[in-house]
């Protein structure tokens, strides 16, 4: 049957086919889809981890017991999983096992644009390149058979542009191999010092046989074009680029398997063109690959290493003819993703900014409090590194610091990784204080269930993690929950616990404003004969206010009646849809 | 031959739907198609770009600069902002509604004017009206984004009425069906 799939779904298809039996991912754009539609298959178990270390092991417990497994994460979810990765490596696989890594070049989602192919390089696994959902969905069925021929995880990497894009793609049929004996093999498994370095030199004699597999596979192909003046190394999305730049008048060598490269196959195409090519968003695998192979190519050397590419890049850098288009609008106001109407994070923002805090940030939909006109949140770097690096801070500047700074950080994310960071603090003793916004989902990723939820993936009724119960167990007795609508509550905790002489956690409990089950409140108007124009409502930040005329103006189908903006106005001009003062 | 349209909002608008019901109704047609859409950050009101190219085979997903056919655009200012994107003389179909973004909300700059004339002045044909107000004669405002998929069908000859109500039937759920149906028709009748 032909479908035009979403690239992650053609993946979740090849795992339908595959036979897989048990996935376990932890959400981040651009890979999330492939777990989310795998769970519309009833015969694959998927859940969300906790986090992306948690689900490769957990899809690696599940490969050694027998039946074929998956994990998905984006880039920056690897380095949270690289542990294992590193070590599963040498032991290998029972049943097969592969794990998805999302890039997101050009940072559509993403707080940096780290090149996950260095991964499968220095952890000696082998990495499949789709670019585009037929590939997908051939590609992810392709790895549980290398990783089963030759023992080994296998890696897919996506990019947004495949992830995201959809294509037409050809489906099959489940074939679900049985399961496999689970062996009791301590050499193989058991990965102490003296067993680990019985099975490196495995690896390394892996890694040959899977060159001279990359030599004849077809998952490197040649496509030749009537003349031999340009030769083009490429894989993934640029592939498409080039195509659609030169048809069929480039002589073009599309590589699927990134890891191991060829090396004969590589050097016979170098050697059957003029001029050799190499098109590859981020860093320079490839090319480098090339030129240890002692060849004579372009590549970074007019190509960008930052941003995603286009055709109109891969034409214009390599000297070919580039679309003009109309002329551009100058001094246009740009348009900054920001924080929803009624999002719950605002509340607690305003009244950082209002108390001139030092927040530590975190990741997730909240990262957006950074943005004016709150310019509420002073770093970000990655999962749970708001509680980590307070407790720094604080070590640092003492007293000071602990009378005015706080870290935020979201209920997914605090499961993910802040836990570690809250024990240093119990344990090693600061006056931190933490508040967890806890918005009853993981929501920048579109609204994944999480251990805090009592649902899991599929949204049924699952075990619940209770956050004043566990921070209490580790050790802080000052917790307290706040409702972060309530603007004078939030201001008295944010200040009480500040003043405190021991470390604090204040929980912003509040469901996200975007889940289907939140009741929406009308919208509130303003009585412009009452309001002053004196903006005080306007500091929120809200895509629902407006400033017309010298008057507040509530936009009529944004507003979800949160009333927080209410809480802030001195002259009474907020009313109901009804016409009653709030 | 290739044609190029660029689906231009404001992140939430519903131009995911509106994308799905293009590439369904090319694909059923048999022709190739690539939609290649952005998730994540841009949908939190953000301004969000789809792409969707269709024709007899199509590689790349994303369009550069000069390489569209067609903007369809659920805002007015995020029509202005992409017209660069646009043939000379390409067409754009946008909805006349206006979305204050944070730097005017915050009063750091105005909503500009004159948007029209300003993309007719850089060489787009414009078709605007107001896709809000129709969708909500339909039945709901939410409906926007098909009644401007009604409208720009009109500009799509070889796609026939029919092939895109059935595109629309697929697409939707059905308690929606028929709202969908008739904010369809009311936007090509717009």
């Amino acid at each position: 049957m032909k479908e035009l799939m979403l690239g992650n779904k053609a993946v979740a298809r090849g795992l339908y086919e595959a036979g897989v039996c048990v996935a376990s991912s932890y959400p981040g754009t651009p890979s999330t889809e492939t777990t989310e539609e795998a769970a519309k298959y009833n015969e694959i178990y998927c859940e969300w981890a906790p986090n992306e270390k948690v689900a490769m092991e957990t899809a690696f417990g599940a490969s050694r017991a027998g039946k074929r497994s998956y994990c998905a994460m984006k880039h920056v979810g690897l380095n949270v999983a690289a542990d294992p990765l590193f070590t599963i490596a040498y032991t290998g696989v029972n049943a097969g096992m592969v794990i998805l890594v999302a890039d997101d070049p050009g940072m559509h989602s993403s707080q940096n644009e780290q090149d996950s192919r260095h991964y499968a390089i220095a952890a000696k696994i082998p990495m499949l390149e789709p670019s585009d959902s037929q590939e997908a969905l051939d590609f992810t069925k392709k790895a549980y058979e290398i990783s089963e021929e030759f023992d080994t995880p296998v890696l897919i990497k996506m990019c947004t542009r495949v992830a995201h894009s959809q294509s037409i793609v050809e489906t099959g049929e489940r074939v679900e191999p049985p399961m496999k004996e689970y062996v009791k093999d301590i050499a193989k498994y058991v990965m102490v010092p003296a067993n680990a370095k019985k099975r490196h030199p495995i690896v390394e004699e892996r890694t040959r046989k899977l060159v001279a597999f990359a030599e004849t596979s077809e998952l490197n192909r040649v496509e030749r074009a009537k003349d031999n003046k340009l030769g083009i190394i490429t894989s993934s999305t640029c592939y498409q680029y080039v195509k659609e730049v030169y048809g069929d008048s480039a002589n073009i060598l599309k590589i699927g398997l990134i890891n191991p490269l060829p090396e004969k196959l590589i050097k016979d195409f170098a050697a059957s063109v003029e001029k050799l090519a190499v098109v590859e968003e981020l860093d320079p695998i490839i090319e480098n690959h090339c030129k240890v192979l002692g060849l004579q190519v372009t590549g970074k050397d007019v190509f960008p290493m930052v941003d995603e590419f286009s055709q109109g890049i891969v034409a214009d850098r390599l000297g070919e003819k580039t679309d003009e288009g109309c002329k551009a609008i100058e001094g246009l106001p740009n348009r900054p993703p920001a924080m929803c109407s009624g999002c719950p994070h605002r509340g607690v923002f305003f009244t950082l900014s209002k108390n001139k805090c030092r927040v530590m940030g975190d990741i997730g939909c909240y990262t957006l409090g950074s943005a004016p006109p709150l310019c509420a949140i002073d770093t970000t770097e990655c999962m749970g590194a708001s509680v980590s690096s307070i407790h720094g801070f604080n070590k640092a500047r003492g007293e000071e610091s602990e009378k005015n700074t706080v870290a935020v950080i979201g209920d997914s994310t605090f499961m993910h990784s802040g836990m570690t960071g809250l024990a240093n603090i119990a344990y090693n003793q600061t006056n931190s204080t933490v508040i967890i916004l806890d918005n009853s989902i993981t929501g920048m990723t579109g609204h994944q269930q999480n251990p805090t939820t009592g649902f899991n993936l599929r949204g049924d009724p699952a075990g619940k993690i209770d956050l004043e119960a566990l921070v209490r167990a580790m050790g802080i007795s000052r917790v307290r929950v706040v409702d972060p609508y309530n603007l004078a509550a939030m201001d008295a905790a944010v200040k009480e616990e500040l003043a405190a002489s021991e470390p604090s956690v204040i929980i912003s409990r509040r469901p996200c404003v975007l889940l289907k089950n939140v009741k929406k409140n009308p919208p509130v108007k303003v009585n412009p004969d009452k309001c002053k124009g004196c903006k005080s409502c306007m500091q929120l930040g809200c895509p629902s206010i407006s400033f017309k005329d010298g008057k507040a103006h509530i936009d009529q189908t944004l507003c979800v009646g949160c009333k927080v903006c209410t809480e802030l106005c001195h002259f009474h001009a907020f009313e109901t849809q009804e016409g009653e003062e709030i | 031959m290739i044609t190029s349209v660029m689906i231009v909002g404001v992140g939430g608008q519903g131009s995911l739907l509106a994308s799905k019901v293009l590439g369904r109704a090319a694909m059923d047609k048999g022709i190739d198609v690539k939609v290649s859409e952005v998730h994540g950050m841009s949908q939190r009101g953000g301004s969000v770009v789809t792409y969707v190219r269709f024709g007899d085979k199509v590689y790349s997903p994303i369009i550069d600069k000069g390489g569209a056919d067609y903007i369809i655009s659920f805002e007015l200012l995020e029509a202005a902002r992409y017209v660069d994107f646009l043939k000379p003389g390409g067409q754009i179909v946008t909805s006349t509604q206006q979305i204050d973004p944070m730097p005017v909300v915050t009063g750091q700059a105005e909503y500009p004017q004159g948007l029209i004339e300003k993309m007719e002045a850089s060489g787009a044909k414009v078709d605007a009206f107001d896709a809000l107000t129709v969708a909500e004669e339909a039945g709901s405002a939410k409906a926007a984004n098909i009644v401007l998929m009604g409208r720009f069908a009109k500009y799509i000859k070889e796609i026939s009425k029919d092939e895109w109500l059935k595109a629309v039937e697929a697409c939707v759920p059905a308690k929606f069906l028929e709202l969908n149906r008739k904010a369809f028709e009311m936007g090509m009748n717009a």
